[in-house]
C-alpha cells in the first residue's frame, strides 16, 4: 500500500516520456502490452498464500514489502494451458483502480519481453470475436514490426465483487438444473 | 498575495472553530458531569464554579467566532448558574433539570455547527423555559428566612467598579480604554483613574499596565451586564463590583413586588414549560449517532515525552550500530549482536508506546452512564445506584468509540427489562434501590466490560417459548440453559412484545453482538433468575494487534484469534459419531459439539483426514462452540493485522492477513464468519443431494 504511492512519485517526472509507453509480456506464444504508467514493479515468482474460496485464476496472496498483495495467473484467467512456472517467469505488479480505489496486484506471466512506445492512432479497438473470447480484457490491438501486440485493460483482469456460498449455492443448482 | 493570505485565514478560522467544538463539547461533559454529582440543596461551591466556569467560556467562544445563538443560549444559562453560584437562588430538582436538557441542547448546537443541522427549535423553546425561571425571583421560593429579605425594598440606581488590571494585561491583547468605553455606553460613568502618580517614567515597563481604575456607573444596570464587559479579562485583572442602592420607602411595592410572581403560578409556568421541550428532544436524540467520529485525538504529555525518549535511545542505538558500518571486525560480533538486541528492544519499546498514544481509558466511554442512567430510571420510575469500576482501564481509540453505543443499548436494556420496578423487589424481599455495576479490567490481550444487574434475570421459559414462536427453535429442540440465555441475541429476536421507547426500538441484541463482533470481540450473558444477570464484552485491545493461535492445515498456516478458542484436545474416532452420514458430532465432557474440517470448508489439502492425527481446536463464536479440525498447532503469537481487502476483497471466513516471521503471508480465521460459512456449506451439501436424488 505505501509502495504505491511512492513509486508513482517517482513515475511523475517523466510522466510525459512514459505515456503512450507500454510494457509487453509472453503469454502462452501470444505478446500483450500493459500501459507503463500502471507497473509498479516486476518481481521473480515467490510461492504465495491461497485464499479459500476465491477463483482458481486467484493463486493466493503475497507479502509485496509489508503490503498483503493478491496474485493472478494470467494463463489461468485466460484459459489458456496450464504450464509449469519457469526461470523467465515473473510477476508483474500492476495497479488497478476499482470504484475509486487503488489496489496493488500481480500478475504472473510466462516472461517479460520488451517496452514499446505506441501511437494513439496506431491502437485498434478490439474486434467482435463474439461472447465464448475474452474481449473484455482487451483494451485495443497494435502492430509493432509485423508482430500483433494485445493491449491489456488493466482494470478488468479481476473480479473484487465477492461470490457468497448462497450465490454459488444457487449457481450449482442451476447447473444441476 | 491578498487572496492567499486571505485563504489561509479562512483555514486558520476553520481549524479555531473546530477547536472551539472540541472544547465546548469537553465543556458540556464538565457541566454534564458536575450537574449530576451536585446535591439539591447543599451545592458544593467548586462544583458549581465549574459548571458556571464551563458555560462561561462557551458563551465567550460562541461569541468570538461569530456563533450568536450559541453565545445567546449560553449566556441565560449562565445567568441561572451565576444565581445559583452567587447563593442567590437555591439548587432545587427542576433547575438542575432545566440545566442539564440545556446542556444536551446547546450540544445539539455546537455539533449542529459541524454537521449543519440546526437545533433552533429546541433552543428556542429551552431560552424561553429558562428566561422564566430567571423571572421567577428566587427569594419566592426561599423560605424567608433569607437576610435578603429586605432587598426588594432597595432599588439598583448604580454600580461603582474597581478595575485594577494586572501588569501583563496588555500581552492578552486588552485594552482597557476599550472596556471603559464600553461601561460608558451602559450608563453615565464617572472615570477616575489611580496610580499616574507613582509612575516612574524612567523605569517603566511600557508592556506593562501599571494604571487602575475607580469608576461609578450610573443607571439601573444588570451585574451579568456589566461583568460581560470584563469577560475578556476576567483572569487578568481585580475586579470590584459594588450596587449603589436606594431605599424604596413605600411598602406597598413591596408586596405588589412579592404578589406579582406569587409562588404558585411560577413554578407551575416552569413545569408548563418542560413536556413543550421533551418533544424536540425525542427528535434531537438520534442526532448525536449521525455525527461524524472525531479525527483529532488528545494525548496525555506523560505519553509524548516517553515517545520522544524512546526515539532519542532510538538514535542512540542506532548511531552505536553505524560504527560496525566503517571497519567491522570479527571480534566486534558480539557487540553487534548487543546492539541489535538492544535496537530490538527500543523497537519494541516504541511500538508499544506508539500504541500507547491511541489508548484512552474506559471513562470515556462511561461517562455518559450516570446521565443516561439517571434519566432511564426516572422515566421508568425506577431507583437505581450506578457503580462504575475500573473507569482508568484503556483500550484502542477507534475500539472505544464504537463500542459505545452497544454499551448503552446493554445497559438499557438492563433498566427497562433486568431491573425490576420498586414494589416488585420489595416484594421479591430484595432491596428497594437496584444495583447496575459496569465494570472493566483487563484479562490476557483483552479487555472485559460487565453490566451487571441484580434484577430478575433472564425468564427462560418465556424467551425459550417466544423463541419457538419465531421459529428460532425447533419444538422439540432441547436446549442447555446457557443456549436459551444466547437465544436473546439471536437475529429476530425482540424479547418484549410492545416496543417500548426504551430499549425496544426494533434494534435488537442481535445488533449488539454484531457490532461487537466487528470489533473482533464477543459478548455473552449469565443470568441467575431472582438475582440478575451478566452481560460480558470480551474485546482486543487494539485493532491493530491480535494474539492468535498458528495451526497448520497441509502446507498452509492460518491464525486463529485467541480470544475464540477455549481450548485444543486430541480426540479419537470413538468419541465422534455421525448423524445421517454427514454431520460429525463429537462428545467434549457433556455437550456435543459439530466438527469443522477446516481443510474441507477451506478447501485445502490436509496431511491426514484422520481424526485420530490431528487435534480439535475447540472455538466459540456468537455463543456457537465448535471443534476445529486442523493438523498441527505451531506456536502463539502476536500479528499484526493487514487488510486483504484493501488490494483485493473480502473473503468469508477470513478477517485479514498478516505476514509472520519469515516473510509469508498467513490467513486470520474469522471464526464467526468461518461457522456461518462451515454451515452453509453444509446446507449446500444438503440441497445438493436433495437436488441430486
Amino acid at each position: 500500500m505505501t509502495s504505491a504511492p511512492k513509486s508513482n512519485d517517482i513515475a511523475r517526472p517523466d510522466n510525459e516520456d512514459a505515456a503512450g509507453q507500454y510494457l509487453t509480456f509472453m503469454l502462452a506464444g501470444e505478446e500483450y502490452g500493459l500501459e507503463i504508467l500502471r507497473v509498479q514493479e516486476i518481481k521473480g515468482w515467490d510461492k504465495t498464500t491461497a485464499i479459500p474460496n476465491t477463483p482458481d485464476y486467484v493463486l493466493g496472496v503475497l507479502n509485496l514489502r509489508g503490503a498483503v498483495v493478491p496474485i493472478i495467473d494470467l494463463r489461468k484467467r485466460f484459459d489458456l494451458p496450464e504450464t509449469a512456472y519457469g526461470t523467465t517467469t515473473v510477476v508483474i505488479v500492476v495497479r488497478m483502480q476499482h470504484e475509486d480505489q487503488e489496489r496493488t496486484v500481480g500478475l504472473v506471466v510466462d516472461a517479460v519481453a520488451e517496452v514499446y512506445r505506441l501511437d494513439t492512432n496506431s491502437i485498434q479497438p478490439p474486434p467482435e470475436m463474439g461472447l465464448t473470447a475474452h474481449t473484455e480484457f482487451v483494451a485495443g490491438l497494435a502492430t509493432v514490426d509485423e508482430k500483433m501486440v494485445i493491449l491489456l485493460a488493466v482494470d478488468k483482469l479481476i473480479d473484487f465483487t465477492e461470490m457468497t456460498p448462497k450465490e454459488s449455492v444457487e449457481k450449482d443448482l442451476a447447473a444441476t438444473g | 498575495m491578498e487572496s492567499a493570505r486571505e485563504r489561509t485565514l479562512a483555514i486558520d478560522l476553520e481549524e479555531i472553530t473546530g477547536v472551539f467544538i472540541d472544547e465546548s463539547l469537553e465543556g458540556l461533559d464538565v457541566m454534564e458531569e458536575g450537574l449530576l454529582n451536585l446535591d439539591v440543596g447543599a451545592a458544593d461551591p467548586e462544583t458549581m464554579n465549574s459548571i458556571f466556569r464551563a458555560a462561561h467560556s462557551i458563551k465567550g467562544g460562541g461569541a468570538t467566532f461569530g456563533f450568536p445563538d450559541i453565545s445567546e443560549f449560553a449566556h441565560e444559562l449562565e445567568t441561572l448558574l451565576d444565581e445559583m453560584r452567587q447563593g442567590e437562588r437555591p439548587v432545587t430538582n427542576e433547575a438542575v433539570d432545566l440545566t442539564l436538557k440545556s446542556v444536551d441542547c446547546l450540544r445539539n448546537m455546537i455539533r449542529g455547527l459541524a454537521s449543519g443541522e440546526s437545533a433552533q427549535g429546541e433552543a428556542d423553546t429551552l431560552k424561553e423555559a429558562l428566561a422564566a425561571m430567571i423571572a421567577q425571583k428566587p427569594e419566592d421560593t426561599v423560605p424567608a428566612d433569607a437576610p435578603s429579605t429586605s432587598e426588594p425594598t432597595r432599588r439598583i440606581v448604580g454600580w461603582t467598579i474597581d478595575f485594577v488590571p494586572h501588569p501583563i494585561m496588555f500581552a492578552s491583547g486588552n485594552d482597557p480604554i476599550r472596556i471603559i468605553e464600553a461601561l460608558a455606553a451602559l450608563g453615565s460613568l464617572d472615570t477616575e483613574c489611580r496610580g499616574v502618580d507613582a509612575l516612574d517614567f524612567a523605569s517603566m515597563n511600557p508592556e506593562h499596565c501599571a494604571l487602575s481604575w475607580h469608576m461609578t456607573l450610573d443607571g439601573d444596570i444588570e451585574k451579568s451586564v456589566i461583568e460581560d464587559v470584563f469577560a475578556w479579562v476576567d483572569d487578568d485583572c481585580e475586579l470590584q463590583l459594588t450596587a449603589i442602592e436606594e431605599d424604596v420607602a413605600a411598602p406597598a411595592v413591596a408586596t405588589t413586588e412579592q404578589a406579582a410572581p406569587s409562588p404558585e403560578p411560577a413554578p407551575a409556568a416552569a413545569t408548563a414549560q418542560t413536556p413543550t421541550t421533551a418533544p424536540p428532544k425525542l427528535k434531537a436524540a438520534p442526532k448525536p449517532a449521525s455525527t461524524s467520529e472525531s479525527t483529532s485525538i488528545r494525548v496525555n504529555i506523560d505519553k509524548v515525552d516517553d515517545l520522544i525518549n524512546l526515539v532519542g535511545e532510538l538514535v542512540i542505538t542506532q548511531s552505536m550500530l553505524s560504527r560496525f558500518n566503517d571497519d567491522f571486525e570479527v571480534g566486534q560480533l558480539e557487540a553487534l549482536r548487543e546492539g541489535l538486541a538492544q535496537l530490538e528492544r527500543n523497537t519494541r519499546d516504541l511500538q508499544e508506546s506508539v500504541m500507547a498514544i491511541r489508548m484512552l481509558p474506559i471513562s470515556f466511554a462511561f461517562a455518559r452512564f450516570p446521565r443516561l442512567v439517571r434519566d432511564t430510571s426516572n422515566a421508568l420510575g425506577k431507583k437505581v445506584d450506578l457503580r462504575l469500576s475500573g473507569e482508568t482501564t484503556e483500550l484502542d481509540k477507534t475500539v472505544l468509540e464504537k463500542i459505545g453505543d452497544p454499551l448503552v443499548h446493554l445497559v438499557r436494556n438492563s433498566l427497562d427489562h433486568g431491573l425490576e420496578t420498586s414494589e416488585d423487589r420489595i416484594a421479591a424481599g430484595k432491596p428497594e434501590l437496584g444495583v447496575l455495576e459496569l465494570s472493566a479490567y483487563h484479562e490476557g490481550g483483552n479487555i472485559v466490560i460487565q453490566v451487571i444487574d441484580d434484577g430478575g434475570g433472564i425468564n427462560q421459559e418465556k424467551v425459550l417459548s417466544k423463541a419457538r414462536e419465531r421459529g428460532l427453535v425447533g419444538a422439540d429442540e432441547q436446549l442447555s440453559p446457557e443456549r436459551i440465555n444466547n437465544l436473546i441475541f439471536m437475529p429476530g429476536f425482540s424479547k418484549v412484545d410492545e416496543v417500548s421507547d426504551l430499549s425496544g426500538r426494533g434494534v435488537g441484541m442481535d445488533v449488539v453482538r454484531r457490532n461487537i463482533a466487528d470489533l473482533g470481540g464477543n459478548v455473552s450473558v449469565k443470568s441467575q433468575t431472582g438475582i440478575g444477570s451478566t452481560f460480558t464484552i470480551r474485546l482486543p485491545l487494539t485493532l491493530a494487534i491480535l494474539d492468535g493461535q498458528l495451526v497448520r492445515v497441509g502446507d498452509q498456516s492460518y491464525i486463529i484469534p485467541l480470544v475464540s478458542i477455549i481450548e485444543t484436545i486430541q480426540t479419537t474416532k470413538s468419541k465422534v459419531s455421525r448423524i445421517a452420514n454427514e454431520s460429525e458430532l463429537f462428545r467434549l465432557r457433556d455437550d456435543y459439539l459439530p466438527i469443522l474440517r477446516l481443510h474441507d470448508v477451506f478447501n485445502i489439502q490436509p496431511d491426514s483426514t484422520d481424526i485420530d492425527d490431528g487435534l480439535l481446536v475447540i472455538a466459540e463464536a456468537n455463543g456457537q462452540r465448535v471443534g476445529v479440525f486442523v493438523d498441527d498447532l505451531q506456536e502463539q503469537q502476536q500479528v499484526v493485522i493487514k487488510s486483504l481487502e484493501s488490494n483485493f476483497r473480502q473473503t468469508q471466513g477470513i478477517s485479514g492477513a498478516t505476514i509472520l516471521g519469515d516473510g509469508t503471508v498467513a490467513l486470520i480465521v474469522d471464526v464467526p464468519g468461518l461457522i456461518t460459512l462451515f454451515y452453509q456449506l453444509n446446507g449446500r451439501q444438503h440441497i445438493h443431494n436433495a437436488a441430486v436424488a
